[in-house]
């Protein structure tokens, strides 16, 4: 019954929004007995944020190695930026993948490399026309937009702070332009100062480029619906409810009620204990 | 006794014969199934290396070619691997002559120590302890870095990315190994037969023209190719195990340890394995093209 609720709420945006990623009907099985993937459905519209949040265990990031082709389906059909992703053969996916830009959890940047390496890194696999020069100076670029300071520059990750090695990677993720910015879990296990740099950060860029579309997978609502020009609940494999942040706050179904109630009582609890400390 | 003791006394036996033989069933039933499923294990994990090394090799040769990192990880496996190699041999080299030297001075054949040496090295020594040592250092590096990458997402990173993960990590490594250990052998045969060479003149008086002359006369050029070849070969099984471990790391830190436990013990255990295998297969090799009898 909640399903159906959800459904015909995403049903009834579909005909309004230009989607960049569209996805229909898509399950996924990893032992052919259990789907993680049940049957989603759900279109992410072009140059908002969409924030997917759920409960551990919902298929988020299953959903979000789907999107970027690190997955391929057992059935349902994917399309990014108007073209359908499975049965592509890996040459087309690689192609595609240069329009993504993805920030990890952990930024996941490569260790050997420095700040601005790590940035040219992709400038170097893909726009090998580019001189090093002219890579250094796109780097150079994409690092003050992420408001990394010059003096780190030189810095390996392992020299670095949680929040500066964030600002590397969204400067990689950010180097070959992407039109779709793609973002793991960005807030997970920060400190609430550095989740409202992060928040910060994604809704500067964001607006910074106009017509890119953002999708960030995360467990805390608060930032959801700071930044969240939609928000996109999965459960069991399902989207449950898609929606505006206000929608959501309204919606009447039990679960989204209670991971609304919990999130803010969470948020409440962060908000005493930081208050506390001052 | 009467009848209905008797009866009992049998069933009671019956019964325990048939429970002991049920259970005896059960135990020599698990074993083999055991051993099949371990063979099985084997089979699929030899299938899924292999898969994996080829893999490695048909992508070093599509675009874009990885030159930098060919040469960046040569260094790594041989630069770095010669201070250790020149030791490990010139001691290796030392301790096998005097201990040669010490049976031949029985018989009054101290001047074949040095062709016995040079043999035994060349074909033997050389390639097994550089691919132990070389798989010990380089490969253990390998799969903790590889392991490593995996674990912080940096390999989904450069799939993300773009990139094959396979073509810019793997098979530079693959090859890296292949072209460099030889290398490392001849380094290390070189240092064995100066060891030997000191310890047998400068220290132990032995005649020196005639350490050369049977040196030269026995240790033949095919010799040593055969332990380049041998070293070639020990390069790409410790590669790919190494470099497999590594990529499939899981779990944190403590699955990077186990896997790069697992991927240095399989290798040595394969270098000194499959060391018998190819020194057969080498020999016959030379039977049937008339450069050696079958024995």
């Amino acid at each position: 019954m909640e399903i159906n609720v959800a459904e015909e709420q995403t049903e009834s945006q579909n005909g309004a929004i230009d989607a960049a990623i569209s996805i229909r009907d898509l399950k996924k099985t990893f032992d052919g007995r259990d789907f993680v993937m049940n049957g989603l459905s759900l279109e992410i519209p072009r140059g908002k944020i969409t924030v997917l949040i759920g409960y551990s265990g919902t298929g988020k990031s299953v959903l979000l190695r789907h999107i970027l082709g690190l997955l391929q389906p057992t059935s349902g059909s994917i399309r990014i930026l108007g073209q359908e992703i499975t049965g592509m053969n890996q040459r087309e996916i690689t192609k595609l993948r240069n329009r993504f830009g993805m920030l990890f959890q952990y930024a996941a940047l490569f260790d050997d490399m420095t700040a601005l390496e790590n940035v040219m890194f992709p400038l170097r696999e893909h726009r090998r026309s580019l001189s090093h020069q002219e890579r250094v100076k796109i780097a150079r670029e994409r690092l003050k937009e992420s408001g990394l300071d010059e003096k780190h520059y030189g810095k390996l990750p392992s020299e670095m702070s949680g929040g500066m090695r964030k600002r590397v990677g969204l400067a990689r993720a950010l180097a070959l332009d992407p039109e779709i910015l793609v973002y793991d879990e960005p807030t997970t296990g920060l400190d609430p100062v550095l989740t409202e740099m992060v928040d910060n950060l994604i809704l500067s860029t964001h607006n910074q480029r106009h017509g890119t579309t953002s999708v960030v997978v995360s467990h805390d609502l608060y930032a959801a619906f700071r930044i969240a020009d939609y928000v996109a609940m999965l459960d069991s494999g399902r989207v449950l409810l898609h929606g505006t942040p206000q929608e959501f706050l309204d919606s009447d179904i039990d679960l989204v009620k209670r991971f609304v109630a919990k999130g803010v009582r969470k948020e409440l609890q962060v908000q005493s204990g930081s208050n506390d400390k001052v | 006794m009467n009848r209905e003791s008797m009866r009992s006394n049998t069933g009671g036996f019956a019964s325990w014969y048939m429970r002991a033989r049920a259970r005896f069933n059960r135990a020599f039933d698990g074993f083999f199934l055991w051993w099949a499923a371990q063979f099985r294990g084997f089979v699929f994990e030899v299938g899924e290396i292999s898969r994996f090394g080829i893999e490695g090799f048909r992508l070093f040769l599509s675009r874009p070619f990885r030159w930098s990192e060919l040469i960046t990880h040569m260094e790594f496996i041989g630069n770095k691997s010669v201070g250790i190699i020149i030791m490990s041999g010139f001691f290796t080299g030392v301790a096998l002559a005097y201990q040669l030297y010490l049976g031949f001075k029985i018989v009054n054949a101290t001047s074949l120590v040095g062709p016995t040496v040079g043999m035994g090295v060349t074909r033997e020594l050389g390639p097994v302890l550089t691919g132990l040592i070389v798989a010990a250092r380089a490969g253990g590096a390998m799969t903790a870095r590889l392991g490593s990458m995996r674990v912080s997402e940096q390999i989904d990173a450069l799939e993300v990315m773009g990139v094959n993960p396979i073509q810019y990590l793997v098979s530079p490594r693959l090859v890296a190994a292949i072209v460099v250990m030889p290398l490392l052998t001849g380094i290390f045969d070189f240092a064995a037969m100066f060891g030997c060479w000191l310890i047998c003149i400068k220290l132990l008086g032995m005649d020196e023209a005639a350490f050369f002359e049977r040196t030269y006369m026995w240790v033949q050029p095919f010799h040593i190719n055969e332990g380049l070849f041998k070293a070639a070969v020990f390069g790409l099984f410790f590669a790919v195990i190494c470099t497999h471990r590594g990529y499939n790391a899981k779990g944190g830190a403590e699955g990077v340890g186990t896997a790069t436990n697992r991927g240095v013990v399989l290798s040595m255990v394969l270098v000194i394995v499959s060391d018998f295998f190819l020194t057969s297969f080498i020999n016959a090799f030379y039977v049937v093209f008339g450069m050696q009898s079958w024995r």
